[in-house]
C-alpha cells in the first residue's frame, strides 16, 4: 500500500513532523501559515484531515489567535504596537504616515497584496518603542526617517532579511541590577547543589526563601510545587509561562534575552523537586525572534548533561524541555488558558478547581510558573533560603524587576528589593513632574501623586513588573481608554460580562471622548465595572475595570469635562415597546406587560 | 453521611462532589442558569448563576458544595446582577421576540421576565449575522446565539459529529459549522442530533413548524421559568 501513497503535501510534512498529534493544533497553525501565508478555507480542511480531527475545531481555533490569518493579509504585514506608552511616542502618526505613504487604509490588504499594515497590543518592546512587528519581527525606534525608510524597503519589495539589521536592535537596557540580574552563574550550578542536597532538603530551602510567584498573582512557589509533587500520577509537568502579555511588561524578555540558563535551570530545579518528566516553555508569538537562540541554550544544555536522561548521572532523573509558539493572545497568560493553548486549543481559562497542580496540561499535575519566578529559584539553590530572605520585606522577599517605560529619561529595566518606594523608583529612571504612574500593567492600578510614597510589594502595590509614568502633559482619560481597549481587543470571549462587558466599556469611552457623554453613562460605566469585576470568569474580566474604576476616582475632572450635560432623560419604555409584540401574539395578560413580576416568589 | 450547607438562610443537604447548583436543585431551589445543563459537565460561561459565597461572586453550576458554606443567591443584590447579564445578552445579539419562533418557549426570554427586566438598559450592537437557511430541515438565525455552547457540546460528545464550533474571540466570537463552505447544508447534521433539539433561545429552529404551538400555550408562556424549569425535573 505505501508505495501508491502520494508524496506529503507541505501540510502532510509539518503535521508529520509533529507526530501527528491533535494537540500540536497551533504549533502546526503557525508553521502552516509561515508557509503559506494565510489560513485559507482549503488549507483549514488539509489541516483537519491530516490531523484527523473535525474541521470545525481547526477553525475555532485558527480564529481565535490574532496572528493566525483566516483572510490574506499583505505580503509585508506590520503590526504597530499600540500600547498607551507608544501612542505618547507619536505610533498612531507613524503608522498614519506609513499607510498613507503605502497607499492603504489601516487594517485592509493594499490591492496588489503587498502590504497591510494595523495594530496589535504591547509587544514587550516599551523602552524601546515605537515598535512594530513586521512579518513577526520586532522592528524598535520607530522614527518618520525610519517610517520613510520602511515604505521605500516595502514598496522595492526587498526580502526583510535584507532589511538594515540596525532596525531589529533589541536592547536589554538594563540600569539597576541586584541579586539575579547580578548573578553569574555556570550552568548546572544550582542544579548540582539541589541535586547535592537531596529532593526533600531543596524543598526546605525553597520553603524557607518564602517566595513568591512574579507572574501577578503572587502565590508561594513553594506550596504550589508541594500540591503538585504530593498529587496523584507520575507523569508530571513543569510550564514556564513566558507568555508576557500585560501592557508595560518585558522584564521576561530581558530574561530569556540573556538569562536563559537560568530560566530553563529554574524549570530543571522544579522539574526536581516535583519529579517531573516533561517541561514547556510556552513563548509569546511576539517573542518569537528569541527561538533560534532559545533552543540553542536547550541543545547545549542537552550536550552538558543538564537536560535529557539521568540528568548530571542522578539516575532516574529524565526531564526536557519543548518550546511551545503563541499566536497574540493576551489571555493565554492565565495559566489555565494557557494550558488550553498547550494542548493545541482555544486559549479559554478553565473552570477552577480543578486546579493546575493536580488537573494541568493533559489532565496531568503541573506547575506553571513565571520566567522571573524559576530565574530566581537558582539563587535559592545556589545560597539558600535564608539569604535570600534577607531582603525584602517579610511578605515579599528578595528582588523584583520592573519593566519602566513612558514618561522619563531612562527606560528599562530595574531590579530592587521588594519594599521599595514609588518615589525612589521615579527618581532613578529620571522621572519629573510627574502626575500618575500605573504599576502593573493595564490590569494593575493607577497611583496619583499622592501615593509616591507607597512600596512595590505584594502586601503594598503588588506588580507583576510594569511600571508606566506619566508626567503632567497627559490626560488619564486616553490612558484609560487604552487599557479599555487593549481589554476589549483580548477578551477570549467566553464569559458574558467580559465578552460584553468590555465592549460596552470601550463604546462608553469612544461615547464620552467623542463629546456625547452624559452624567448617566457614567453610572452606566460604574454598573459594567461592577459586572466585570463580580462575575467574570477569570482574572482578565475582573481586572479590565481596574483602569476606569481607578481614574474615575482619582482623576474624575477628566471625566467630567467631557460630559455634554450632567444628566441624561432615559428615553425608552420596554413595556411600551412590547405593545407591538402583545397584538402580535394576541396576549394582553399579566404576564405579558413587564410589572410586578417577582422572581423566585 | 451527607453534609450541608445553607442557602439564602435555608440548610441544604448535599452529596461529596456536587455542585451548589445540583445540590440547591435536589432540595427544590432554582438558580438561573443558561449554560448549565443536566447532561453535561458544568459550563461556567453565561454567569447566570452568580453566587454569593463568604462575600465573594461564584459561579454556582461550577463550584463544589463544601460544609458550612452560606450562599446567597435570591436576593436583590444577586439579582440585579443577573438581569444586568441578560440585558448584556439582549443588546450583544438581535432578539426581536415578537418575531421569533422560539418566543414563550425561549429561556433568555423567559429570564428577562423573571428578573424583571424593564428595558435593556445598554447600547445595542446591532451585530451583522447572515442566517443559514442551507440545510433542508433546520434553519440558523445566528442572530439569537448566546454562545452557550450547548449545541457544540451536544454534537461532539453526544451527536459524535462536532457540527458546531465556536471561532472569533471576544465580541466578534461566533458560531461555525462544520464545512469547508460554511454552510450547514454541507454537514451531517440532522434534526434527530441531541444538538438540533438543544438551543436554549432561537438559532437552531426546524424548519416548516413555525408557530405549531400558540403564542400564549407555550413553556413559559402561563408559569415563569423557575417554577416551569423545576417541574422539568431537569
Ligand atoms: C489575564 C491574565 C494574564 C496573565 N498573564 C501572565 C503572563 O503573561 N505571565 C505570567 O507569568 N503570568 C501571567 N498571569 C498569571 C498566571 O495566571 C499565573 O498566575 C502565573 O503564571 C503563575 O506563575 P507565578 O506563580 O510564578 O507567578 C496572567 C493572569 C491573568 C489572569
Ligand atoms: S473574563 Fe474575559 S478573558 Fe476571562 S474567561 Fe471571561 S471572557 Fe474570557
Ligand atoms: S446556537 Fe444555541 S445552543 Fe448553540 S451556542 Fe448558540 S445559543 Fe447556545
Ligand atoms: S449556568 Fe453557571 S455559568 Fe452558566
Amino acid at each position: 500500500m505505501k508505495s501508491h501513497e502520494v508524496p506529503p503535501t507541505p501540510v502532510g510534512r509539518i503535521v508529520d513532523r509533529h507526530g501527528r498529534h491533535a494537540n500540536r493544533l497551533l504549533q502546526v497553525l503557525i508553521e502552516v501559515q509561515d508557509d503559506s501565508g494565510w489560513l485559507s478555507p482549503a488549507v483549514i480542511t488539509e489541516i483537519a484531515r491530516e490531523l484527523s480531527i473535525p474541521r470545525s475545531r481547526v477553525e475555532g481555533v485558527a480564529g481565535f489567535y490574532q496572528f493566525l490569518h483566516t483572510r490574506p493579509v499583505g505580503r509585508y504585514h506590520l503590526l504597530f504596537a499600540d500600547n498607551i506608552t507608544e501612542r505618547m511616542q507619536g505610533s498612531a502618526e507613524l503608522m498614519a504616515a506609513l499607510c498613507s505613504k503605502l497607499w492603504v487604509e489601516p487594517g485592509k490588504v493594499s490591492e496588489d497584496g503587498l502590504v497591510s499594515i494595523d495594530t496589535t497590543s504591547c509587544i514587550g518592546m516599551g523602552d524601546q518603542g515605537p515598535a512594530l512587528l513586521v512579518n513577526g519581527r520586532p522592528l524598535t525606534r520607530l522614527s518618520h526617517q525610519r517610517v520613510n525608510q520602511i515604505a521605500e524597503l516595502v514598496r522595492r519589495e526587498t526580502p526583510i532579511e535584507q532589511w538594515p539589521a540596525e532596525f531589529f536592535r533589541v536592547d536589554d537596557n538594563i540600569h539597576r541590577r541586584d541579586a539575579l540580574l547580578g548573578l553569574d552563574m555556570a550552568p548546572g550550578a544550582a542544579l548540582r547543589a539541589a541535586i547535592g542536597a537531596g529532593r526533600a532538603a531543596w524543598m526546605t530551602q525553597l520553603e524557607a526563601s518564602n517566595l513568591r510567584g512574579r507572574g501577578g498573582a503572587g502565590f508561594t512557589t513553594a506550596v504550589k510545587w508541594m500540591a503538585c509533587r504530593d498529587a496523584a500520577g507520575a507523569d508530571k509537568v513543569v510550564v514556564c509561562n513566558a507568555d508576557e502579555g500585560e501592557p508595560g511588561t518585558f522584564k521576561d524578555r530581558v530574561l530569556l534575552n540573556s538569562m536563559a540558563d537560568a530560566v530553563f535551570e529554574g524549570m530543571t530545579l522544579a522539574a526536581w523537586a516535583v519529579g517531573a518528566s516533561e517541561g514547556y516553555l510556552y513563548l509569546r508569538g511576539e517573542y518569537r525572534y528569541l527561538l533560534p537562540a532559545l533552543q540553542d541554550t536547550l541543545a547545549l544544555r542537552r550536550a552538558q548533561n543538564l537536560l535529557g536522561r539521568g540528568i548530571l548521572g542522578e539516575a532516574g532523573f529524565d526531564f526536557d524541555i519543548d518550546i511551545h509558539l503563541g499566536a497574540g493572545a493576551y489571555v493565554c497568560g492565565e495559566e489555565t488558558a494557557l494550558l488550553e493553548s498547550l494542548e493545541g486549543k482555544r486559549g479559554t481559562p478553565r473552570i477552577r478547581p480543578p486546579f493546575p497542580v493536580t488537573h494541568g496540561y493533559l489532565g496531568r499535575p503541573t506547575v506553571v510558573n513565571n520566567v522571573e519566578t524559576l530565574a530566581k529559584t537558582c539563587l535559592i539553590a545556589l545560597h539558600g533560603g535564608e539569604a535570600f530572605a534577607a531582603t525584602g520585606t517579610a511578605q515579599s522577599t528578595g528582588t523584583k524587576l520592573l519593566s519602566i517605560s513612558g514618561d522619563c529619561a531612562h527606560p528599562g529595566i530595574y531590579e530592587y528589593p521588594f519594599g521599595v518606594a514609588v518615589e525612589r523608583v521615579l527618581e532613578d529612571c529620571g522621572a519629573s513632574d510627574i502626575q500618575a504612574v500605573q504599576v502593573g500593567g493595564a490590569a494593575g492600578v493607577t497611583l496619583a501623586g499622592y501615593e509616591f510614597h507607597r512600596r512595590i510589594a505584594f502586601e503594598d502595590v503588588p506588580t507583576a513588573g510594569a511600571f508606566m509614568v506619566f508626567d503632567s502633559s497627559r490626560d488619564l482619560f486616553d490612558v484609560a481608554r487604552n487599557f479599555v481597549d487593549f481589554f476589549a481587543h483580548e477578551s477570549c470571549g467566553f464569559c458574558t460580562p467580559c465578552r460584553i462587558g468590555t465592549a460596552l466599556l470601550k463604546k462608553a469611552m469612544t461615547k464620552l471622548a467623542e463629546g456625547h457623554g452624559a452624567k448617566m453613562d457614567l453610572a452606566d460605566i460604574e454598573w459594567i465595572n461592577r459586572l466585570l469585576r463580580n462575575a467574570s470568569h477569570c482574572g482578565l474580566g475582573a481586572a479590565a475595570a481596574n483602569p476606569v474604576v481607578d481614574t474615575l476616582l482619582k482623576f474624575r475632572p477628566t471625566y467630567e469635562q467631557r460630559l455634554k450635560s450632567l444628566d441624561f432623560e432615559p428615553a425608552f419604555d420596554l413595556d411600551a415597546a412590547l405593545a407591538a409584540a402583545r397584538r402580535a401574539s394576541g396576549r394582553d395578560d399579566a404576564a405579558a406587560h413587564l410589572a410586578d413580576r417577582a422572581p423566585g416568589s | 453521611m451527607s453534609k450541608q450547607f445553607l442557602f439564602d438562610g435555608r440548610p441544604v443537604r448535599f452529596e461529596e462532589g456536587q455542585t451548589i447548583l445540583q445540590a440547591a436543585r435536589a432540595a427544590g431551589h432554582y438558580i438561573p442558569h443558561l449554560c448549565w445543563h443536566p447532561d453535561f459537565p458544568p459550563h461556567g460561561s453565561c454567569k447566570l448563576c452568580i453566587v454569593k459565597v463568604a462575600g465573594r461572586h461564584v459561579s454556582s453550576c461550577a463550584l463544589p458544595a463544601k460544609e458550612g458554606m452560606e450562599v446567597e443567591s435570591n436576593t436583590p443584590e444577586i439579582n440585579g446582577e443577573r438581569r444586568a447579564l441578560v440585558q448584556m445578552l439582549f443588546v450583544e445579539g438581535n432578539h426581536f421576540c415578537p418575531s421569533c419562533e422560539k418566543s414563550g418557549n425561549c429561556e433568555l426570554q423567559a429570564l428577562a421576565y423573571d428578573l424583571e427586566m424593564m428595558g435593556e438598559r445598554f447600547a445595542h450592537f446591532f451585530p451583522d449575522r447572515p442566517v443559514d437557511a442551507s440545510h433542508p430541515e433546520m434553519l440558523l438565525d445566528f442572530n439569537r446565539c448566546i454562545f452557550c455552547e450547548l449545541c457544540v457540546r451536544a454534537s461532539r460528545e453526544v451527536d459524535g459529529k462536532s457540527v458546531f464550533a465556536l471561532t472569533g474571540r471576544g465580541i466578534h466570537k461566533h458560531l461555525v459549522v462544520n464545512a469547508e463552505s460554511g454552510r450547514l447544508g454541507d454537514t451531517d447534521f440532522s434534526a434527530d442530533d441531541m444538538a438540533a433539539n438543544i438551543c436554549p433561545v432561537g438559532v437552531i429552529v426546524r424548519k416548516r413548524v413555525g408557530f405549531a404551538t400558540p403564542i400564549g400555550a407555550r413553556k413559559y408562556d402561563d408559569k415563569p421559568i423557575h417554577l416551569v424549569d423545576m417541574e422539568d425535573g431537569k
